[in-house]
């Protein structure tokens, strides 16, 4: 059988997850999800019946377990400096970045 | 026996006393280190020598951080206050929590250089009642694995049982440093079997709580409708304590259930009389693809594994359960199809923050623009499971294949859910308390034997993913050693929120075993080294 994720599908699929690959990688991560698919493809043994919904989560969550939502209102922190200090460029507050790609719509005058 | 080898409770009890100080048990802990760690591991894909002999327990240590808990705690005693229900406790914090000015990397180059700001709730929660974090414990790359071997810091961790195999994982670092006597407790994150399995490898006593239970706030975060902290121990009842404080609403995470909490140490000498425990066949028999050919297969679990289930079986009904047998849990051959799929898009949901903008790993190379410097810091700090992860979650989530992939599994999700709800019906025809099964299906594997092999590794977990759909809580406690002298895990499914019985039934068993031979063995890569 064909491999589902064909080369170009696959070069596509790495474009949207914002990554770059060597020839070497590409070749062996595809070969892992067209064997993952083989698993996948699991699932389609059994019939599933179309009155039966979607789970996003397992445990129900009933009103009575469901925690308060706090109010939604700015708080001062202390962490701003520390959280901040963790990015790899910033100047005056703001992180630095190379130049933002853009599209000129032509709407200048 | 030193003083690290003993249990969370013994500790505790023996601090409170003035029999010990916190110092004492710190220095313990860390001299054990010293002597069976090895050298710390390194993310730097030049450096590390991967035969470095060590258990390799540990990414980070914080020795000054530790001594400066005990002492602090030292002096809390000397005034007459009340340090905590696990007061001097030595704690290894798996490196997928933030601990506040300790790095917290989660196993990935992308994180090396981080350094959290914040404490996670658990584990906050857990140095509040008196236990001592000593260090960060190794995992699999954003817990992304089964051996502990994706870890982008290596060497990666040994199975102290025997060194040539793994620990299990992701939680493969806690499970070494409880086994070893470098922790006597340690917290995990179980997304399909991450506490369960390397607690089971290790031999030692593992929880995944039910969703919900435990607060997520502080964990960086893999498949959120899965990931539970819970923790790792040698006994059932440090287990027991160290949920009891762990748990409970937070309002930092909004899925932190308004469930009371209660004291899970309270029921352990209740027995197991009056219990209903369930053995299925479906539990025995294991259904996942041929590595060569892709072949479906139907086998039976290791021989020695079934044994140990068996035995444990009998056990526990001449202590009066009511054993019921052939219990169907027909779903279960589906949960890592639908883990491989419901996972994958959570996963690369979460991924998509690690950009080189804000924090972690960001390329050193000169690039043109603000796309490039994404695709060229996320593939240099990027290992391939978190890149396979994101691929796959991208494919079978996108628009055109999601009802095929990603409803479908949402669905098959809901059956597996029905098969837990259906044999813990009280109305029901099987009214089961609990699910006896085994942790895993083999013990633990020699290192490089699955690794490479993404399908073959996630099939590690068939029997312990299920919890994690459903989100019920399991139990993973030590039942024997096979026939190599390597631990097997057992395991306790209950219905949601029924914690207080599997620690309740893996107590009784444990109490039932603690005369057996293979209760006294102990881990030859401690004792050779330590």
């Amino acid at each position: 059988m064909s491999d589902e994720i064909t080369p170009e599908l696959f070069n596509y699929l790495v474009e949207l997850a914002a990554l770059e690959l060597t020839p070497e990688e590409g070749e062996y991560l595809r070969g892992q999800l067209n064997n993952q698919l083989k698993a996948i493809r699991e699932l389609e043994r059994i019939p599933v019946p179309d009155d039966v919904p979607a789970a996003a989560r397992g445990v129900p969550y009933p009103a009575a377990l469901r925690p308060a939502l706090r109010a939604d209102v700015p708080r001062p922190s202390d962490l701003a400096d520390a959280i901040r200090g963790q990015a790899p460029d910033t100047d005056d507050g703001y992180f630095v970045v190379p130049e933002i790609p853009h599209t000129d719509l032509g709407t200048g005058a | 026996m030193d003083l690290c080898d003993l249990p969370a409770h013994e500790l505790t009890a023996r601090l409170k006393a003035g029999a010990v100080t916190a110092a004492d048990i710190v220095t313990s802990t860390l001299r054990r280190i010293d002597a069976v760690d090895g050298p710390a591991p390194s993310a730097d894909p030049a450096a590390p020598d991967r035969d470095t002999p060590g258990l390799h327990a540990y990414i980070s240590l914080q020795r000054e951080r530790a001594l400066g808990r005990a002492a602090a705690l030292d002096a809390q005693l000397a005034r007459g206050e009340n340090p905590g229900p696990l007061a001097g406790v030595p704690l290894s914090v798996k490196d997928i929590f933030c601990v506040a000015g300790t790095p917290s990397t989660a196993g990935s180059r992308m994180l090396a250089n981080f350094v959290a700001p914040y404490t996670a709730t658990p584990v906050a929660r857990l140095e509040q009642a008196g236990a001592i974090v000593i260090g960060k414990a190794n995992l699999d790359e954003y817990a992304y694995g089964s051996s502990n071997e994706s870890t982008a810091f290596q060497p990666s961790p040994r199975n102290p049982w025997d060194p040539t195999r793994v620990p299990g994982g992701s939680s493969g670092g806690s499970g070494v440093s409880v086994a070893a006597g470098e922790a006597a407790l340690s917290i995990g994150t179980d997304t399909a079997g991450s506490i369960r399995q390397p607690a089971a490898f290790c031999g030692v006593v593992g929880v995944k709580p039910t969703y919900g239970r435990v607060s997520r706030y502080g964990l960086i975060a893999f498949g959120s409708s899965l990931d539970c902290p819970g923790p790792l121990a040698r006994t059932v009842r440090d287990a027991a304590q160290a949920l009891t404080v762990m748990s409970g609403p937070d309002p930092h995470d909004a899925t932190a259930a308004a469930a009371p909490v209660p004291d899970f140490t309270e029921a352990l000498e209740a027995g197991v009389k009056g219990l209903r425990l369930g053995l299925s066949p479906d539990y025995v028999r294991i259904r996942y693809p041929d590595p060569q050919t892709g072949a479906i297969q139907d086998t039976e679990i290791d021989p020695d594994v079934k044994r140990a289930l068996l035995d444990a079986a009998q056990r526990l009904a001449a202590a009066g359960a009511e054993i019921v047998e052939d219990v169907p849990m027909p779903n279960t051959p589906l949960g890592i199809p639908a883990y491989f799929v419901i996972s994958r898009v959570e996963a690369a949901s979460n991924l998509h923050r690690f950009d080189g903008v804000k924090y972690g790993y960001r390329t050193p190379a000169a690039v043109a623009d603000l796309r490039a410097l994404y695709r060229r810091s996320r593939a240099e700090a990027f290992g391939p499971e978190p890149k396979l992860r994101i691929l796959m979650g991208m494919y079978v989530s996108g628009a055109q294949y999601a009802k095929q992939y990603y409803q479908r599994a949402l669905r098959v999700r809901t059956l597996i859910r029905r098969d837990f709800e259906a044999v813990f019906d009280p109305a029901g025809r099987h009214r089961l308390h609990a699910l006896l099964t085994p942790t895993t299906p083999t013990t633990a594997f020699p290192l490089g034997a699955v690794y490479g092999d993404s399908v073959l590794m996630q099939y590690a977990d068939l029997l312990a993913v299920n919890a994690n759909h459903a989100g019920v809580p399991a139990l993973s406690f030590p039942g024997g050693l096979d026939s190599h002298g390597l631990p097997i895990g057992l395991q306790l499914f209950g219905p949601d929120w029924s914690e207080a019985t599997l620690f309740r039934a893996a107590a009784a068993f444990e109490r039932l075993t603690a005369g057996d031979a293979w209760r006294a063995a102990q881990p030859k890569g401690v004792t050779a080294a330590a």
